[in-house]
């Protein structure tokens, strides 16, 4: 202790000298300042200090990291760049995607969440249950979790919530009628317009009010579908509340507005107990300044703010309600007397007013986080810091603690609240800022890691851990790894803990695992290895998950629900492999209690879980518990979920639902009457779910709930009445014609009725109910044309209906619905005027529902003024536009022009001009447009014999070919090989030979679009009109494709290479050859390899003769690169010619035998590639002897172990087998079959089992005679009789 | 497994067994070879109904018998398994 005291002092010395010079002014030397130099080096006296870096960084980014497996199989043959097919795919995968240079976004879970799924974090992992399964007959011990407990702590809490809701329930009507009684006395002479505001709709008395308001709350209390019936309005003891009363507003008129009390007066107003939007200056002018007529009369808003007070008095006053609550909250527990109405402690804020569940939730999350937040005690800090060396220093004079009540208030520990669970002997090893460097070459933890992974810090010895701890601790470790390591530590840490599994046993590895799931930091590809362990490890566990089941849910369900679609696929496998393993019994047990939790959002997952659990283990397994959960008496919870799950299990398994049908909608089909509203709009829905999956059987199964339905339909509004709608726009599409019509008009009132409904929700369903009944057989187009139509398009084809995406997208599909059915000219007829509205998002959808019904139906119904109208419409709506990124005008504009066809003549000039004149704006969207416009139309314009015009335009375009915006010369190059096309070579103005000068710059253009367009144009070019254009250019031309075959995209090299093959056609192969053998020399791989394919072609289009002397020499050329090409080219020469090969099969011969023989793996790789190219090409024609020639160099190389190589040479033999047929194949097998050497056997068993798989049945004749064996008979008599 | 079998349809042995009953591997001996060889030429020429007739006319069955005693001996076509000597 002396010690310590005495280095205190020291350093406290020091530090009052240092202030001294500080204050003196002395200047610091900065040598004097001393550094880590740990972290920042020995000041540039240590010359090693660079040493492990790279001095310089490579100039080309050419040597691409190989394929690690290769790389580890066979290190040579990393060095040598491989043409491959792996390596060729790899190639083509867009390499924007990885560095396109933003900065990252967020990977953690959390980020991406709403406040719904964020609820996930709320739920307790539970103790594990007991398992009947594994216990027999045995009784359970009491300490362990069974399910009768588990299912009386979900009934206590649910009583529980029910009572406190109803405490708040009873305290808001006791307010209320404090506040009634008040209001006559104390409003009347204060305020008299204040009063009229507030009662205005009760004329006389205070009697009727307070009746009135009463009438009002009952109602709403029935309506509201949480609330609960019967509440015991007159228990409440007047008397309390009006003696309350006035000491407490005296005391809050004379307090000083505190920051806390504003949050108070923030807090009290009823509509949702806490609006934390409200600032409290809008609410106390609020009131006043609403006119009379827009105030409702709901309780909420009746009630003041001023008379509010009372009662959460009454919460802080010892004895009152407060101390009622059975919840454990806070009953006045500070000693700060009246101060602490001024902070709304959420036990404050419970007894205030009747809450939401969302709020109740809220609650818990805050006396969670209070909890876990709370300053360390004394008792604590001395658990933590060891005895020795340590010393508890007097706090400085000058500290001031705070005082503030409000926050000393939150900072109390809450005295009823129970002690979290705290590790008392946990050393957590904290590091506050440097990760420790961990032994046994472990991952870095990331520092939320150090909650879960902090005691694998303590470096003790291994021994003294107990096995159990050993245990936890290698666990851990293998965990740490999977979840931060790298690949190939993930990939062993993973393998182990599926291997050991059984030996770790199922609860160490899920107390490790499932907590670490739960973790709020948590990213997406984290949790997908987790889960990825979870999955694993369940395979191995098999049975004995069965006590974890709950637990697992409990983690996995959020999945369920998740946004990303593989999170939920994920979660839908564990949870069908968890029911595999634990079997359905298990899965009821642990999921029953959740069927009937409080917390919806557990509702909500446990469906879509028991979902999963049905098509996992089969619906009829689950239809007797489906059917008594559907039928609880005890809470509708329990309805609403089970008719929730069959809802998802038609969701999710679509029309694999169909055998069990009509049992489901028996299960389901009382709820459409039940008293619960939520009831019945689950019903409503799942039966619509049903419909949509069953569809378009199965229609006789819902022959009980259509009437129903339909008298539901008259008797409900709201959202009822949407759900009923939905359902029965999914069921009337699987009706006969006969029904589907009646049923329609059934309903085609309400829904005509509904048309006007503001609710944009009630809106969608309308639409695609609408959408549903029309497109259904039986609804005729009259009746849709006199009875929907008018007052469909009154109240849908309004401008508003175009600013909301979907609403516009739903009605776009039912507008082009009912075109099919009362055909075009009516639909565009109704809104042809419209494409000259003034708006431009209706004008757009107007142009998109005429484009759809046009492509769809074609132009012929509609007359001659509709025509002009048509085209005058577009015109203009083409002209105004002024944004148009989905091209929507444009294809409009297209769709029409081709539906019309020869009718547009007429037009034609007038739309020319446009187009014309749109190509000189300024705007370089519209130029691309116009240019856009005039592909699309080309091949109208030759219908219509417009040659001359296309003429025109073609050296309009020409003239325009100087334009500098890629996009735009992309589409102006697009136009033209659109005109080319349509008016062909020689008609074409400008002239090819003036065209295609102009166009071999432009090749140049790295522009993707630009490239694509070129290339195309040229490839077109050459492969028409060659002829017009001088041998010289089409060389010049050959050099600038060299360059594209760089492209990165795929189409634009492919027809690069294709107008190789054109171009050489045209000028002969010679020098277009030499070209391409000289590329190979290039050091690019994929330049090589599209050389090699080019030279392919050029072989295919002018016969091989042409080609191989060439090629073939070049095989002399001693170099790696070039030798490879052109065993490459020979092999996709061979693929390309087919039949043709068997020619030349003896030429090359030679060549592939020096190749099948040549040290370097890919000569031999790639010359089996053309092995088998060239055995498949030539089979059954006659080349077997040099087949089996090439066979025999072919073989050796059967022990290869690099992955490519030996694949290639696979692939050879099996192209043998093909054209030598299998005999010849499996009597090279045979020696080695029952090979002394396993290593031997393994690779010819290969061979068999594949030559085996493809001509099983030809072997029957080629199979050796094996020699009897004592008993066993091996002969096969059969094939030696003869007749 | 190799690294080069994860690209072929190696990489499913146990599957490729599982379908492919007369697949093989390092470990087959002698008998369970030639059970397999068998029972492959009986479904062979039962499959095949040239073949029938060509054996039932040689064998002067009718072609229902040859077939059902085609059948009957594809139960163990080369008598029991020998004994294993356990190394």
């Amino acid at each position: 202790m002396d010690a310590i005291d005495a280095e205190l002092a020291r350093a406290q010395e020091e530090r009052k000298k240092m202030e001294e010079a500080l204050a003196a002014g002395a200047p610091m030397a900065v040598s004097s300042v001393t550094f880590d130099t740990d972290l920042y080096g020995g000041g540039g006296s240590d010359p090693n200090r660079f040493a492990g870096y790279d001095t310089s960084i490579p100039a080309s980014e050419d040597d691409a990291p190989e394929d690690d497996s290769e790389a580890a199989v066979n290190p040579a043959a990393r060095r040598l760049a491989s043409y491959t097919g792996h390596a060729v795919a790899a190639a083509d995968i867009p390499r924007a995607a990885e560095d396109d240079g933003l900065p990252k976004k967020s990977q953690r879970i959390i980020d991406r969440e709403d406040d719904y799924r964020r609820r996930r974090l709320a739920r307790i992992i539970s103790p594990e249950r007991h398992d009947p399964f594994a216990a027999g007959e045995a009784t359970p011990d009491p300490s362990v979790r069974t399910y009768a407990d588990a299912m009386r702590e979900n009934d206590l809490q649910k009583q529980k919530e029910q009572l406190l809701r109803d405490i708040a329930q009873k305290k808001k009507e006791e307010e209320e009628k404090a506040k009634e009684k008040k209001a006559v006395p104390e409003q009347q002479p204060v305020a008299a317009p204040k009063r009229r505001n507030r009662w205005d709709q009760s004329q006389d008395g205070d009697a009727s009010a307070a009746a009135g308001s009463k009438k009002a709350k009952t109602s709403s209390d029935w309506d509201a579908p949480d609330a609960t019936p019967g509440i015991g309005r007159w228990d409440a003891t007047p008397g309390r509340v009006g003696d309350a009363t006035p000491s407490v507003r005296r005391n809050r008129w004379d307090e000083t507005p505190t920051p806390g009390r504003m949050a108070d007066a923030d807090a009290t107003p009823a509509a949702g107990g806490i609006t934390p939007g409200a600032t409290p200056s809008g609410a106390w002018d609020a009131t006043p300044k609403l006119p009379g007529g827009l105030v409702t009369p709901t309780p909420k808003k009746q009630r003041s703010r001023w008379d509010e007070t009372p009662a959460s008095m009454g919460s802080a006053t010892p004895g009152g309600t407060g101390a009622a609550t059975p919840a454990g909250y806070t009953p006045g527990p500070t000693p700060f007397g009246g101060d602490n109405l001024a902070t709304p402690t959420p036990g404050q804020i419970a007894s205030r007013g009747p809450m939401t569940p969302e709020q109740y939730q809220l609650l818990r999350w805050e006396r969670d986080i209070e909890e876990r937040n709370r300053p360390l005690t004394d008792e604590e800090l001395d658990t933590m810091f060891p005895q020795e060396g340590y010393k508890i220093l007097e706090p400085p004079a000058s500290y001031q603690p705070i005082r503030t009540p409000a926050r000393k208030l939150l900072a109390t520990p809450t005295p009823l609240g129970t002690p979290l669970y705290a590790i008392p002997e946990e050393n957590r090893g904290q590091q506050f800022d440097v990760p420790k460097e961990l032994p046994g070459g472990l991952p870095l933890m990331k520092p939320e890691d150090y909650q879960y992974f902090g005691t694998l810090l303590n470096e003790e010895e291994e021994e003294q851990l107990s096995p159990e701890e050993q245990k936890e601790r290698k666990i851990m470790k293998l965990l740490l790894k999977v979840k931060n390591g790298t690949p190939p530590q993930r990939k062993t840490a993973l393998r182990q803990l599926t291997d050991k599994a059984r030996e770790f046993g199922a609860g160490p590895l899920f107390n490790k695992i499932l907590p670490l799931l739960m973790q709020p930091t948590l990213e997406d590809q984290e949790r997908h290895l987790l889960v990825k362990v979870i999955d694993r490890v369940l395979y191995k566990l098999d049975e004995l998950v069965r006590p974890f089941v709950h637990k697992i849910l409990v983690v996995i369900e959020p999945l369920l629900i998740d946004e990303d679609y593989y999170a939920r696929v994920e979660g839908r496998e564990i949870i069908s492999n968890l029911s595999k393993a634990a079997g359905l019994a298990t899965m009821i047990a642990a999921m029953r209690p959740d069927i009937d939790n409080i917390d919806e959002y557990v509702r909500n997952t446990t469906a879509r879980a028991f979902s999963v659990v049905a098509s996992a283990l089969g619906i009829p397994a689950l239809l007797p518990f489906l059917k008594a959960v559907c039928q609880s008496k005890k809470s509708w919870q329990a309805r609403h979920t089970g008719i929730k799950i069959v809802q998802q299990i038609a969701i999710l398994m679509g029309c694999a639902v169909l055998p069990h049908l009509k049992s489901l909608v028996e299960i389901i089909e009382h709820g459409l009457s039940d008293e619960n509203q939520k009831v019945r709009t689950i019903t409503a829905l799942s039966l619509a779910a049903l419909a949509e999956a069953a569809a378009p059987y199965g229609i006789e199964s819902f022959d009980t709930v259509l009437k129903p339905l339909w008298k539901g339909i008259r008797s409900h509004r709201g959202k009822v009445l949407a759900a009923f709608l939905k359902a029965i726009g999914f069921i009337i599409p699987l009706m006969d014609a006969l029904y589907a019509s009646y049923y329609t008009k059934e309903v085609m009132q309400i829904l005509i009725r509904e048309f006007q409904s503001p609710d944009e929700e009630m809106k969608k369903i309308v639409l695609k109910v609408v959408k549903q009944c029309v497109s259904t057989e039986g609804v005729e187009a009259d009746y849709i044309r006199n009875d929907i139509l008018p007052e469909f398009f009154r109240h849908f084809w309004v401008r508003r209906m175009a600013l909301d995406r979907r609403n516009y997208k739903q009605l776009v599909e039912t507008t082009v619905e009912m075109a099919n059915k009362v055909g075009v000219a009516d639909i565009v007829g109704r809104i042809v005027e419209d494409l000259k509205d003034e708006s431009e998002p209706y004008r757009r959808m107007v142009m998109e529902t005429i484009e759809k019904v046009v492509a769809n139906l074609g132009a012929s119904d509609i007359d001659a003024r509709l025509e002009e109208l048509l085209i005058d419409g577009i015109l203009y709506a083409f002209q105004e536009q002024t944004s148009d990124d989905a091209n929507v005008m444009l294809n409009g504009f297209g769709a029409v022009v081709n539906a019309l066809g020869q009718r547009v003549k007429p037009y034609l000039p007038q739309i020319c001009g446009t187009i014309k004149w749109r190509l000189n704006n300024k705007s370089a969207k519209v130029r691309q447009q116009a240019a856009d416009l005039i592909s699309r139309i080309a091949i109208v314009m030759k219908q219509c014999q417009e040659e001359q015009l296309m003429g025109h335009l073609g050296v309009v375009l020409y003239e325009y070919l100087g334009e500098e915006y890629p996009e735009v010369l992309g589409s102006i190059l697009g136009a033209l090989k659109a005109i080319v096309n349509v008016i062909g070579m020689t008609k074409m103005t400008p002239p090819i030979k003036d065209l295609l000068p102009r166009l071999t710059p432009i090749l140049k253009n790295r522009h993707e679009k630009v490239q694509e367009n070129c290339i195309d144009l040229v490839g077109r070019i050459a492969d028409r009109g060659a002829e017009f254009v001088p041998a010289r250019e089409w060389m010049r031309i050959c050099f600038e494709l060299l360059e594209m075959l760089k492209a990165h995209k795929k189409g634009i090299r492919r027809a690069t290479v294709n107008t190789f093959g054109y171009i050489a056609k045209a000028i002969g192969p010679q020098d277009v050859l030499a070209t391409l053998l000289n590329n190979l020399k290039v050091q690019e791989r994929q330049n090589r390899v599209c050389t090699t394919v080019a030279i392919a072609i050029v072989a295919e289009t002018c016969s091989p003769f042409t080609v191989l002397p060439a090629l073939m020499n070049e095989y002399r050329v001693p170099e790696l690169n070039v030798q490879n090409g052109v065993l490459k080219s020979l092999s996709f020469l061979f693929e390309y010619i087919g039949e043709m090969g068997k020619d030349y099969i003896y030429a090359v011969t030679p060549l592939l035998e020096d190749a099948l023989m040549d040290r370097d793996l890919v000569h031999r790789q790639t010359a089996a590639s053309a092995v088998k190219h060239m055995a498949l090409g030539v089979a059954g024609l006659g080349c077997e002897d040099a087949l089996v020639h090439l066979l025999n160099y072919v073989w050796p190389n059967i022990f290869e172990t690099s992955p490519h190589v030996i694949n290639a040479v696979m692939e050879a033999i099996e192209g043998m087998r093909v054209a030598l047929g299998p005999a010849v194949i499996l009597n090279y097998c045979l020696q080695g079959l029952f090979h002394p050497a396993r290593k031997v056997r393994e690779v010819y068993w290969k061979i068999y089992n594949s030559l085996y798989i493809g001509a099983q049945d030809a072997l029957v004749a080629a199979y050796p005679a094996l020699d009897d064996d004592g008993d066993n008979i091996y002969s096969r008599p059969e094939l030696a009789m003869f007749v | 497994m190799q690294a080069s079998d994860r690209f072929n349809i190696n990489s499913q042995l146990e599957h490729l067994q599982a379908k492919y009953v007369g697949t093989g591997h390092a470990d087959l001996n002698r008998f369970e070879w030639a059970v397999n060889i068998q029972r492959d030429s009986y479904a062979s020429y039962i499959g095949h109904y040239p073949m029938l007739a060509y054996f039932s006319i040689a064998e002067n069955e009718s072609i229902g018998r040859e077939r059902y005693n085609f059948m009957q001996k594809m139960l163990l076509p080369c008598g029991l398994p020998p004994e294993r000597d356990e190394d």
